[in-house]
């Protein structure tokens, strides 16, 4: 068996911490500009109807917020990572193989929390619009946005599976 | 970027609200006067309310529109499509008032891109380069014209052309598909008008070649050959193009054929209904509100000269709303 001069001076476990750290990072990072950009659009949307009719602001209000829950997702997922990763306390001696199980695991939250929050917002703003026009309608303007949340949920839950999960495996 | 009109067209679209529906045009048509007509406009607020006449009533509303466009937006080049008709109809008066020294008295319209007194002055020192390049050519080549010919129609034909060729090149540069789709429409549809008009008039082809402003939908040369020779020839060609109705419709009369152009406006426009992004709405809604002005126009001109309601109804057109 070859061993290599940098196998022998570097102890590549000790990465592992850093790629787990990195993929808890990376779920509240995207999460958290995929809502951010979200809410911004719908929040303009928002403003353009509530200054023509400020009655309808409790509808839009709630439209606004639907692109919101990405950036929460990934905070938990975040959250919980740093919890089973040790950083919060406990051991973080964490080997090469778990840390980038960790960073995988983090990735669903973290590319669909990105995506599905832009996409969100546009079907958020579209329902203000309609909100805008047929306020009795509000139920129906609900729905379109809510079906985009349906993948985010499910990128949340494969996510968090596999994070308790890892900490289980002997690799 | 689209999302820089989000704002903007949330807000068109709770204005929207207001726009003046089928009913509400079935209850001016049911008005049994010109003042009572004007009555049921104002209360539904239109005007400022102190509306001494109807056509200051119009304007108003007019100027409202613009009002609200400059609240959504600092930027106006996307709507020149719509204001270069204005900036040209005043370049032709500030050239005839120069040339023939009459005194300019209401000739001017409102709400161009340049200042009426900006263009007069252009025109009475000789001196263009205060305007927009393609306008100061135009401009200038229309002065000179009348100058030295005293031809009127031909001094209009050259800023005709010159406007057209200004709102096809606005709407290119624009990268809307619909400010784009719209000024094509216009195009063709006035390129339509005045190869008819010239055939029952016997122009020559010189007078169709500088008149024709070139579009992508028509050609040109084609349609100035057909209507040097007769009117049928203008429809046969015509119903190879993708305006074949309107050769029906040409057949029918003048005013189905205007009816027919402002509809196809509306047809364009309407898919901005399902669209929150983009500047498309902002220039629906600005069509939308013009189209619904001369439909209160007809209806008004129509209670006046107490004329049937039945020929005031097949000269209403299509609603946005």
């Amino acid at each position: 068996m070859n061993i290599s001069a940098l196998d022998l001076i570097f102890d590549w476990d000790t990465l592992g911490i850093v790629f787990a750290l990195l993929g808890a990072v990376l779920a509240a990072l995207l999460g958290g500009i995929g809502s951010a950009i979200g809410v911004g659009m719908t929040g303009q949307a928002a403003a353009g109807v509530v200054t023509e009719d400020p009655g309808k602001f409790g509808k839009v209000l709630v439209l606004q917020l639907l692109p919101g829950t990405q950036g929460i997702y990934g905070l938990l997922i975040g959250f919980i990572t740093l919890t089973q990763i040790g950083i919060l306390g406990g051991n973080s001696d964490i080997s090469l193989a778990k840390g980038l199980l960790y960073l995988a695991a983090c990735l669903p939250m973290a590319i669909v929390g990105l995506v599905s929050a832009k996409w969100q917002a546009r079907a958020s703003v579209s329902s203000i619009s309609l909100v805008a026009k047929k306020p009795d309608q509000f139920g129906k303007a609900m729905i379109f946005p809510a079906m985009v949340e349906t993948y985010a949920v499910l990128a949340l839950l494969i996510s968090i599976l596999s994070i308790f999960s890892i900490g289980g495996l002997s690799v | 970027m689209s999302e820089d009109y989000i704002y903007a067209v949330a807000r068109v679209r709770s204005r929207e609200l207001t726009l003046l529906s089928r009913p509400d045009l079935d209850q001016l048509m049911a008005c049994k006067s010109f003042e009572e007509c004007l009555r049921v406009l104002q209360d539904k607020g239109w005007g400022h309310g102190v509306s001494v006449s109807a056509e200051q009533l119009l304007a108003e509303e007019e100027e409202k529109t613009w009002a609200f466009i400059r609240e959504l937006t600092d930027d106006l080049t996307p709507f020149d499509v719509l204001l270069y008709p204005i900036d040209y109809n005043n370049i032709k008066a500030a050239v005839k008032t120069v040339v023939t020294g009459a005194a300019p008295h209401q000739v001017f319209l409102k709400g161009g891109t340049v200042d009426p007194d900006l263009l007069q002055k252009a025109v009475r020192e000789n001196d263009f380069s205060v305007l927009p390049e393609d306008m100061a050519q135009a401009a200038e080549s229309a002065y000179h014209t009348l100058l030295q010919t005293g031809d009127g129609q031909l001094c209009d034909v050259i800023l005709d052309k010159a406007c057209l060729l200004g709102i096809l090149r606005c709407g290119r540069e624009s990268g809307s598909e619909l400010l784009a789709g719209y000024a094509e429409l216009i195009t063709a549809t006035t390129d339509i008008k005045i190869a008819v008009r010239a055939c029952k008039t016997k122009k020559s082809r010189a007078f169709l070649d500088a008149a024709l402003a070139p579009c992508s939908t028509l050609d040109v040369d084609s349609l100035a050959a057909a209507a040097c020779r007769e009117l049928e020839e203008v429809f046969v060609y015509l119903s190879a193009t993708e305006y074949a109705e309107a050769a029906n419709r040409l057949k029918e009369s003048n005013s189905a054929f205007e009816k027919w152009c402002d509809d196809r406006v509306m047809g364009l426009i309407k898919e901005q209904k399902s669209n929150p992004f983009t500047i498309g709405p902002l220039l629906a809604y600005i069509i939308a509100r013009q189209n619904e002005i001369n439909m209160v126009r007809i209806i008004l001109s129509g209670k006046l000269n107490e004329l049937p309601d039945s020929v005031v109804r097949e000269r209403l057109r299509e609603l946005y709303v």
